[in-house]
């Protein structure tokens, strides 16, 4: 396995922190991980991204240029990274805040609501959660059993009552995408 | 102990706490400025001393303090900093005060940006203060490793009786990684009877100093410091190297670079070209003679550096002038990715593969 992932959106949206999650997933099963986050001047309403790696071999650079997966949750982002993937990999994109399709024809897109499922759900703090839901849906890269394990990890013992909501999300999202994956002929 | 996912920055709190540093005095900057944040929380639970300073000058001199009063001291901050703090590092190394200088750096000169970059090199290697001293330079590489150079350098402080500088730049602060704190590397202090912490009426008393007036005596003292860094030469020199005895083109790279370097080189191995790397783990003292050992036929050393051009000119004492040497680097707070890190090797290399 050789995941290079990047995840980008608005400040505030979470992308750090779902990353942060499929790094802490990997390293629970084994793999070789690493997290690196843009660190700009930014702020809440600016963009911010993050680079995850979950690898069998030892992470080399840090730094995503040929991504397996991007998953961006807004527009400034697919403008910025759909360029990324690489041939046949995979591309999520936030539809409840981007309103254009990719242009690409030899990668594999999802179209996921994920602010509307959010909102749906009574809370649009878990969008970033939606995507979540969809990528591992698509790739199996890490199981859901450690990702609800990295939960606690990355938000704390203090928050495991958001688990169920959030796992609700996650499950929504793993659903939209499942709708979506060609079936091979 | 299970391995933790962390922050660079918080990686080298913890290294430090573990190392039985008990005393941090600093001043926030990015990329940085979570050293003294996890610090400010979690020294006081160990009974440890978190100050931060008015000033980058202040801080160094609150090391200069603690460290002649015997404590493990710890100060960090980013290149401009740094930069500010250079007066005081000076007297450290003069008045032989142990202690560890972490250097997340970003770009440069003057504020610069936020961004990584090696751009201190000069700085950190060839003393950025005043007056003939040198400091032992320690480069991490990952998270794990920043953690164990941390805890090295503490020991290596007191061994030497010398300031040590762990150089990192902003990425590896800021990534996250898995690290491990083997329970066996905590240690305590050592004794030191040189250190003025009170005379009790029943010896002479202490002094920590870096002025001597007198010629004689201070190029006596000049003398027995260069004698300590021959000692470092000889003793201290780590490296890491891949392949040079075989490879048609050597990389030179060291810190996050040399990971980028990594990804470059399994990227020309797949495309059949025979590759090596250099990468000191210490910056001072250098490791020239791993350069002997590169295979002799070899079309070049590549240095791959984020500045303009600084450890090539180590690499080139290193060479003395036996091999050609190239450059390739990025500035200002760029990264150079894998991608065109092997298209410059690959220009080198021409067809031979």
């Amino acid at each position: 396995m050789d995941e290079r992932i990047i995840i980008a959106g608005f400040g505030g949206q979470g992308v750090m922190a779902i990353g942060q999650m499929l790094t802490y997933a990997g390293m629970i099963e084994g793999r070789k991980v690493s997290w690196l986050p843009s660190y700009g001047p930014e702020m809440r309403g600016g963009t911010a991204n993050c680079n995850v790696i979950i690898s069998d071999k030892p992470v080399g650079s840090p730094l995503v240029e040929e991504a397996t997966s991007v998953i961006v949750l807004n527009k400034p982002s697919l403008d910025k990274f759909e360029g990324n993937v690489v041939k046949g990999g995979n591309l999520f994109i936030n539809t409840s805040l981007i309103d254009r399709k990719s242009t690409r024809d030899d990668i594999n897109v999802y179209y996921i609501p994920a602010n509307d499922i959010a909102t749906e759900l009574g809370n649009p703090k878990v969008t970033n959660m939606v995507m979540l839901g969809a990528y591992l849906e698509v790739t199996k890269v890490v199981s859901i059993e450690s990702i609800y394990e990295a939960f606690g990890k990355v938000f704390g013992e203090t928050k495991m009552h958001l688990l169920p909501i959030n796992k609700e999300a996650i499950e929504r999202g793993a659903k939209l995408a499942r709708e979506q994956i060609k079936v091979e002929a | 102990m299970s391995k933790v996912l962390m922050k660079g920055n918080e990686a080298v709190g913890a290294a430090a706490i573990a190392a039985g540093c008990r005393y941090f005095f600093g001043y926030p900057i990015t990329p940085q400025s979570e050293v003294p944040e996890y610090l400010s929380r979690e020294l006081p639970k160990v009974g440890g001393v978190f100050v931060q300073a008015e000033s980058e000058v202040a801080a160094i001199n609150m090391v200069y303090g603690a460290a002649g009063a015997g404590g493990r001291v710890l100060t960090s901050s980013s290149s401009p900093g740094i930069a500010l703090k250079q007066e005081g590092i000076s007297y450290l190394a003069g008045a032989e005060l142990p202690c560890v200088i972490v250097d997340m750096m970003r770009g440069g000169p003057g504020l610069g940006s936020i961004q990584p970059s090696q751009t201190d090199y000069f700085l950190a290697t060839r003393g950025g203060g005043n007056g003939d001293y040198r400091l032992l330079v320690l480069a991490p590489s990952d998270v794990q490793e920043l953690v164990d150079l941390i805890m090295l350098g503490f020991d290596l402080a007191d061994e030497y009786r010398s300031p040590v500088m762990v150089l990192g730049d902003g990425m590896i602060g800021q990534m996250m990684e898995p690290v491990e704190f083997k329970e066996d590397l905590k240690r305590e202090a050592p004794e030191k009877p040189w250190a003025t912490t009170g005379t009790k009426g029943q010896r002479k008393p202490n002094i920590i100093n870096s002025l001597y007036l007198e010629a004689e005596l201070l190029e006596e003292h000049n003398i027995h410091l260069q004698e300590k860094y021959a000692k470092m030469r000889e003793k201290e020199v780590r490296v890491e190297t891949y392949n040079i005895e075989n490879a048609d083109l050597v990389f030179a790279a060291y810190g996050t670079t040399a990971r980028i370097v990594k990804t470059a080189i399994s990227k020309l191995e797949e495309e059949g070209y025979k590759v090596g790397l250099i990468r000191p783990i210490t910056l001072f003292p250098y490791p020239y003679d791993t350069f002997k050992n590169i295979n002799p036929n070899c079309k070049g050393v590549l240095t791959v550096e984020m500045n303009a051009g600084q450890m090539i000119d180590d690499v080139k004492i290193a060479v003395e002038g036996k091999i050609p040497t190239y450059f390739y680097g990025r500035t200002g707070g760029m990264v150079p990715g894998p991608a065109e890190i092997a298209d410059k090797a690959r220009e080198i290399l021409g067809g031979v593969r």
